[in-house]
């Protein structure tokens, strides 16, 4: 695995040697011998600050310093900027599990399987292969993960006696229900900037966009799985049941404010932005499995990161120690589910931490056994080393879909996808089947 | 040059002419309405927006103000300890001394390019101009590379350093040297045995005053408000200005909601500094104007 990626770094590895001729090579992990070991840590879950305190207090040999950082996309791009230029990249890195692939053929990252133990039982099979690649190495432990879950209303659908939709085609008809209710609400909305939410449901159809064969990687973006998903969503965009419009926007946090969108394809982690984005709607909304394809019951993965040790860290064991800490100990990990407000990674522990609902579904008693039992049913999916092409050339291409608003329109789209993702494995210098 | 020095005289005095003598047209005036109600609206809005908590931003009349300026501002000073002040702090540090390092630099080399015979000028200030056309984000990336070679990324230099250079100050200064210095009393000065940095500071400097003050202000506002820069050079947060610092609590990842509050209340806190800047500092502009019309 690491030597397939390796392939496709050479060349941009040597392109940045040229530009970066003065870079310092990393020290070996320093002695104690002069005051504390300073680890510095970017990451942005909310409140992750307050977690590092816990173990700031109790390690006053190793200190670490959270630098928040803009999420997912930003901070990584910066790091990949610090790796090339040879300084500036800090010792720890919240990193998605989606980026690892691209983080590790950049040489971003540092084999940390040595100092971390043994972890593997702690985190379930889908989860452990994303920060292993599938190898022997170790490239970060995981810290959270996102399974993604629908989430309505509950009163608006008490109001219009609509049932909780258990698969795509109830969906269809709920959200034509709910639309007709009033042109004013909708079910859902098609999200062109999201990616993730989109490669989730993909996911959950039971597609993989890349996959390894020996030492070359195959693209499957344009998929039948994907494509079904694609022309799903253009039709239901076409007729109108379900809103265009992205989410994370004012207009898209008005509407879950005043009950415009009474529903939302998300992941556990939704609590936390339902609760600051549309506080006065507490204990209106339930979570329910994802509405399902055919056959057996899945998911897919929206979000979810982990802790990484970058290969400019010059106290790798220090940073590996803190990182196995932050995600494995008890403490830590009850203080994740708590104040951060993450669905930790490591399976006993979070059962564990998670034994009340969110504040925010406090008419949800049950909650997290809904939560866990879905996260039992996530899809294996696989990222390739360019996934930031991908998801770009999805912005791109699902914006101008969205637009047009026609199901021809996403499935273009997505072939469009494919096109980008391919030739540019290729330009840089991977082995494409 | 010469085309630079006669260009400003006629400028001021039309403008001179405006003031007081002609009667005022309706259609000129509601165009100026027009225009500032298009600028004032914006700024009106973040004062509304900033007066409500989190469910009323998205549920209430846009204009319509709320009672929660105070609990927002609390909320805004205790997000992570005050960092939201320190960001303050720390862009009121990259423009304070960054802009009177940088009007100082633009004056030298605006005094040297205006008053000085020396081969290669024209190729200097021919550069000059082009990097006037560049924009300065184009650079950032370069800036970056160079500054890790010097292993500053991510200190308060990497922030500093790239800004004190600023082309169109420098062709500011030339064109104030050019009009404010007359090349007389400099060489009266150097006849009576002072030395060239002597006339710079004690003649020239406080000759061209007006036109550095609005060197400066440019400049203030202009590293105030920039966000590429610090954004690609920075990631300690703790080093952040005002605008990187509030753009992360917009961009917090899909799985946080974005502190949309905190960042609007925070908008109207970081730009009272710049209104105050600005009145204070009025002041000599109108000098300015004034100074131009009495020598034309």
């Amino acid at each position: 695995m690491r030597s397939i990626l390796r392939v496709g770094a050479m060349a941009t590895v040597a392109a940045t040697a040229l530009l970066t001729a003065g870079c310092s090579s990393p020290a070996a992990d320093e002695p104690t011998a002069e005051g504390p070991v300073e680890l510095s840590f970017w990451a942005w879950a909310p409140n992750i600050e307050k977690v590092v305190e816990l173990w700031n207090e109790e390690n006053p040999d190793i200190q670490v310093t959270v630098s928040k950082q803009d999420g997912g996309d930003p901070a990584v791009t910066k790091l990949l900027t610090a790796i090339n230029a040879g300084s500036g990249a800090p010792d720890l890195m919240q990193a998605e599990y989606q980026k690892i692939p691209t983080l590790v053929a950049s040489d971003a990252l540092a084999d940390i399987s040595e100092g971390a133990g043994d972890l593997e039982d702690k985190f379930p099979e889908g989860v452990w292969s994303s920060v292993t690649l599938g190898g022997d190495a170790l490239y970060a432990v995981p810290q959270d993960s996102g399974p993604m879950m629908f989430y309505y209303r509950e009163d608006v659908f008490k109001e219009l006696g609509l049932e909780v939709p258990t698969t795509w085609e109830e969906y269809a008809d709920v959200a034509r229900a709910v639309h007709a209710s009033d042109p004013k609400r909708y079910l859902g909305t098609f999200s062109a900037n999201d990616a993730g939410w989109f490669a989730g449901m993909a996911q959950q159809a039971g597609t993989s966009w890349w996959s390894i064969d020996g030492d070359s990687w195959g693209v499957d973006i344009d998929s039948e799985a994907t494509e079904k998903v694609a022309s799903y969503w253009g039709g239901l965009v076409e007729e109108g049941a379900i809103d265009n419009k992205p989410m994370y926007t004012p207009e898209w946090n008005a509407g879950l404010n005043d009950g415009s969108q009474v529903g939302w394809l998300s992941a556990v982690w939704a609590p936390g932005v339902l609760s600051g984005n549309a506080a006065e709607t507490a204990g209106l909304w339930k979570a329910a499995p994802m509405p399902q394809w055919e056959g057996e019951e899945a998911t897919g993965n929206w979000g979810g990161s982990s802790t990484a040790v970058t290969s400019q860290s010059e106290h790798v064991e220090a940073a590996t120690e803190f990182a196995t800490w932050l995600n494995t100990d008890p403490e830590a990990v009850q203080a994740l589910a708590d104040v951060a407000n993450v669905f930790p990674a490591a399976t006993e522990e979070a059962e564990a931490a998670l034994t009340t609902a969110p504040e925010f579904f406090s008419n949800q008693p049950d909650f997290y056994d809904v939560a866990a039992d879905v996260a039992e049913t996530v899809s294996p999916f696989t990222y390739g080393p360019n996934v930031n092409v991908a998801f770009s050339a999805y912005n791109d291409e699902f914006a101008k879909a969205a637009d047009a608003k026609t199901e021809s329109a996403f499935v273009d789209a997505l072939k469009a996808m494919q096109e980008i993702t391919v030739s540019d494995l290729k330009d840089n210098g991977f082995n494409v089947k | 040059m010469a085309t630079s020095s006669t260009l400003t005289p006629p400028l001021r005095s039309r403008r001179d002419s405006v003031h007081g003598h002609e009667k005022p047209s309706p259609v000129a005036t509601a165009l100026l309405l027009l225009g500032a109600l298009y600028c004032l609206l914006p700024v009106l809005w973040v004062l509304m927006a900033s007066t409500k908590d989190g469910s009323e931003l998205f549920s209430t009349f846009t204009f319509a103000p709320s009672t929660h300026l105070f609990d927002n501002i609390a909320q805004l000073s205790a997000y992570r300890d005050g960092l939201f002040w320190r960001w303050m702090a720390n862009t009121a540090l990259y423009a304070g001394a960054g802009a009177i390092a940088s009007t100082f630099v633009s004056a030298l080399s605006g005094y040297v390019l205006a008053k000085f015979v020396f081969p290669g000028k024209g190729a200097v200030f021919n550069i000059l101009l082009m990097g006037v056309l560049v924009p300065g984000v184009i650079l950032a990336i370069p800036q970056y590379f160079l500054m890790a070679q010097l292993g500053l990324t991510n200190t308060y230099w990497a922030v500093f350093l790239p800004q004190i250079i600023s082309p169109y100050g420098i062709y500011l200064a030339r064109i104030y040297a050019a009009a404010a210095v007359p090349t007389d009393v400099v060489e009266a000065a150097r006849t009576d045995g002072s030395s060239e940095l002597g006339i710079f500071a004690r003649i020239a400097m406080p000759m061209m005053l007006p036109g550095l003050v609005t060197i400066f202000l440019f400049q203030f506002v202009a590293i105030w408000n920039n966000f590429m820069l610090p954004y690609i050079m920075l990631g300690d947060d703790s080093l952040f200005p005002i605008t990187v610092g509030l753009n992360g609590l917009l961009n917090q990842g899909a799985s946080a909601p974005a502190l949309y509050t905190l960042v609007v209340t925070g908008a109207l806190l970081s730009v009272l500094p710049l209104i105050l800047m600005f009145l204070l500092l009025q002041r000599f502009w109108r000098v300015d104007l004034a100074a131009g019309a009495v020598k034309a």
